[in-house]
């Protein structure tokens, strides 16, 4: 790997020596600026205890045009096997840690690929689908989060096939994205899916999938 | 010859941009560009006034979003460096770059030292601000755009015109005859039978980058937040180029403004709230990408990130104009603005149009420190001040109290215009009143018109669609108005289309 530049080297200007660093947290503590009196949070961390989590859940998730399956753990694998089947797909990437059983009623129509040892890019690119599970999902926002744990592979396994099957535990489901915040731990790499991938870049003409898989499948456990 | 994408002409930048009345008039004079402009804030307008409404703790949400970048601002010095030493301790690499110069030179470096000659880039509009593409070009690096609209421009040769939908002036057709045309030089063409439909559009593009995601060494991001906490660096968007770019490069630079600092974790709570339904009036947009330096095995194995100053130390020496250094980039005002839906964006001679690019553009350019050219100077007066910015603004930037207070510096700094600009304060007030309550803008002209300024002959701007100052502008310069309906006529269908 390429040597990196040593951070705050290049100056230009300034007094000889000083830093691009130190130039600018100077300038910065040149102005006294006070602190604002508190910071109010009066707003909502949790939804109303009315509300059908799961419900809200598979609403909001359908509001974006990504298709919803509910399950129970005994017909899981059915379903998956539904989902990937109604996508046409014919290769499936595998992360490792994904349940056994989770696949056990896929055909012999789709040829499936571990990624230990970690494919290449070129090769995550002709798969088709990808099954993953996921760290939370946000109820309100009909959000999936994703962190690279065991199920879930490294971020390029969700991103370059053009399916995703999400399964998500009834367990797994909060309310708030304050609640999704809490449980989640920052220094992993975190991607956040909120339905399939989309542009409105042409004439604000909605067109779902750009570079992100094109069709995302949820299916909620429980 | 430069380096451009494509090896030819140089791209196009903001400079030379002449004062807003003139790039004004120019964009008026555009119907396509209007007609789009209209159709495009309308329908953000209506959808983001319905996500909004949505929550009922809208207000609560923006009270907790303005302190939070308060604070920000308050312990800046304290919150950069411990983003530092935490971007530094997850294997990240931190650079501080004064200016665009800095920065540029720090990102060629960076991007020569891994043996690349092209970058990915997801749209950043610090990477525009300091014209790191041509800066890049320059060098002989060539630096692809991905995002669909940014392709659009970019292979266009054009300027973006707004925030969100930067490639809004161009219609399906352009759009089809640019790719075709254009698409070859750059990479992978266009299919030869390209219709003008968006999804083959859409598909077009994706086919014609993800060659380019797949080979790319490095990519350039800017970045949404950053969380001084946990050294955690993120980055919004729709369309998953963004996650290209941040996952399949082994070199990722990020270029972060200073002020995109977030204190806490927690605190996102609050922003990834505010952000989506003010920016696409979505409940969340569909891609968060969140990292915290390297991991191994998993995407970039050299993290980069160059925090920019460029002026926002700047801002920081006005009292009343430090509060744009709150803003999140979401765009609301744009779509809110009767100056914006008639002129569109490029008129304001930057990347940062709208309400937000007149009161943020100056300072960043010094107005607090130095006079400032023409062009700058002109943009405090591209607003009626009606209002209607602040109101929507997710974290409560009074943009017209900063507008205010940026002409008043105009009038101090150059004694020119003075006649013009000296009294205008109180003649913008009277219109912003009318603007709330059409049926008193007789009574607004006539008052302003006593200060002999707004009101002009019939069939020159002055009287036409551009309210206020604008109008001034227009009638000082003696210029033909270029559209025949009135501005009460306008404002009214405008109003009873929009979200309220
Ligand atoms: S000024 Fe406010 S409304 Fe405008 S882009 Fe910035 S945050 Fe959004």
């Amino acid at each position: 790997m390429a040597e990196p530049l040593e951070p705050g080297r290049i100056v230009t200007g300034g007094a000889p020596g000083e830093t691009a660093r130190d130039a600018v947290l100077a300038r910065i503590r040149a102005v006294a600026v006070p602190p604002p009196a508190a910071i109010p949070r009066d707003y909502l961390t949790s939804l109303s205890p009315d509300v059908d989590i799961l419900e809200r859940f598979a609403e909001r998730v359908a509001d974006y045009r990504a298709l919803v399956h509910r399950a129970t753990s005994g017909n899981l694998a059915a379903t998956v096997a539904e989902a990937l089947k109604g996508r046409g797909a014919r290769s499936l990437v595998i992360p490792a840690g994904l349940p056994a059983d989770w696949l056990i009623g896929l055909g012999p129509g789709i040829e499936r690929q571990s990624d230990d040892p970690p494919l290449t890019y070129g090769q995550l690119d002709a798969i088709d689908a990808v099954i993953t599970g996921c760290a939370v999902a946000i109820a309100e926002t009909g959000t999936i989060v994703l962190d690279a744990g065991p199920g879930q592979g490294r971020r390029a396994l969700s991103l370059l096939p053009d399916r995703h099957v999400c399964v998500v535990r009834a367990e797994q489901v909060v309310g708030e994205v304050a609640e999704a915040l809490a449980r989640l731990d920052p220094h992993r790499p975190l991607t956040w899916i909120s339905g399939p991938s989309a542009t409105s870049d042409i004439e604000l003409d909605r067109v779902e999938g750009v570079h992100g898989p094109r069709n995302l499948d949820v299916v909620i456990v429980g | 010859m430069s380096g451009s994408p494509a090896g030819r002409e140089p791209l196009p930048t903001f400079a030379g941009t002449p004062p807003f009345p003139e790039a004004a008039r120019t964009a008026l004079a555009d119907e396509q560009l209007r007609r789009n402009l209209r159709h495009a804030t309308t329908t953000i307008r209506t959808k983001r006034g319905r996500a909004v409404a949505e929550r009922p703790d809208w207000e609560a949400l923006r009270l907790a979003g303005a302190a939070i970048k308060d604070d920000v601002i308050a312990r800046w010095p304290e919150l950069l460096t411990q983003l530092e030493a935490n971007v530094t301790a997850a294997g990240g690499i931190v650079h501080w770059a004064r200016d665009g110069a800095e920065a540029n030179a720090i990102v060629a470096g960076i991007v020569r030292a891994a043996g690349a000659t092209e970058v990915v880039k997801v749209k950043s509009m610090t990477t525009q601000e300091i014209e790191l593409n041509e800066a890049l070009a320059r060098e002989g690096i060539e630096a692809w755009e991905t995002d669909l609209a940014e392709l659009i421009v970019q292979l266009g040769r054009d300027l973006p015109s707004h925030i969100l939908v930067p490639a809004i002036h161009r219609n399906r057709d352009e759009i089809r005859d640019i790719f075709r045309a254009e698409m070859g030089a750059a990479g992978r063409p266009a299919p030869a039978d390209l219709s003008n439909e968006p999804r083959e559009l859409a598909e077009a593009a994706r086919l014609h980058l993800r060659e380019k995601f797949l080979r790319a060494k490095v990519a350039i991001s800017g970045a949404n937040f950053a969380i001084a906490e946990t050294g955690t660096v993120m980055v919004v968007e729709s369309e998953g180029n963004g996650r290209m770019c941040l996952t399949l490069p082994e070199t990722l630079v990020t270029v972060m403004g200073i002020e995109k600092l977030l204190p806490t974790w927690r605190d996102l709570e609050v922003f990834l709230q505010l952000l989506p339904r003010s920016s696409t009036a979505e409940r969340m947009n569909p891609y968060t990408s969140m990292w915290t330096g390297v991991t191994p095995g998993d995407g970039p194995q050299a993290f980069h990130l160059v925090l920019l100053d460029n002026g926002r130390t700047d801002v920081l020496l006005d009292e009343v104009g430090r509060q744009a250094l709150r803003c999140i980039k979401c765009s609301a005002c744009l779509n809110v603005c009767p100056v914006y839906e008639r002129v569109g964006g490029r008129a304001y001679g930057s990347p940062y149009p709208g309400p937000i690019g007149a009161i943020l553009t100056p300072q960043l350019r010094g107005i607090a420190r130095h006079p400032v050219d023409e062009q700058t100077a002109s943009l405090p007066y591209a607003s009626s001040l009606c209002g209607a910015c602040f109101e929507v603004c997710p974290v409560r930037i009074d943009i017209p109290e900063v507008l205010i207070q940026l002409r008043t510096q105009v009038v101090r700094q150059h004694g020119w215009r003075a006649r013009t600009f000296g009294e205008e304060p109180v003649a913008m007030r009277a219109l912003s009143t009318a603007f709330a309550n059409p049926g008193r803008l007789d009574l607004a002209e006539r008052v302003a018109g006593g200060a002999g300024r707004v009101v002009g002959r019939r069939g020159r701007i002055g009287r036409l669609p551009l309210p206020g100052l604008l109008g001034a502008w227009f009638r000082r310069r003696d210029l033909p108005a270029p559209a025949r309906t009135s501005f009460r006529r306008w404002w009214r269908s405008r109003s009873s289309r929009g979200e309220s």
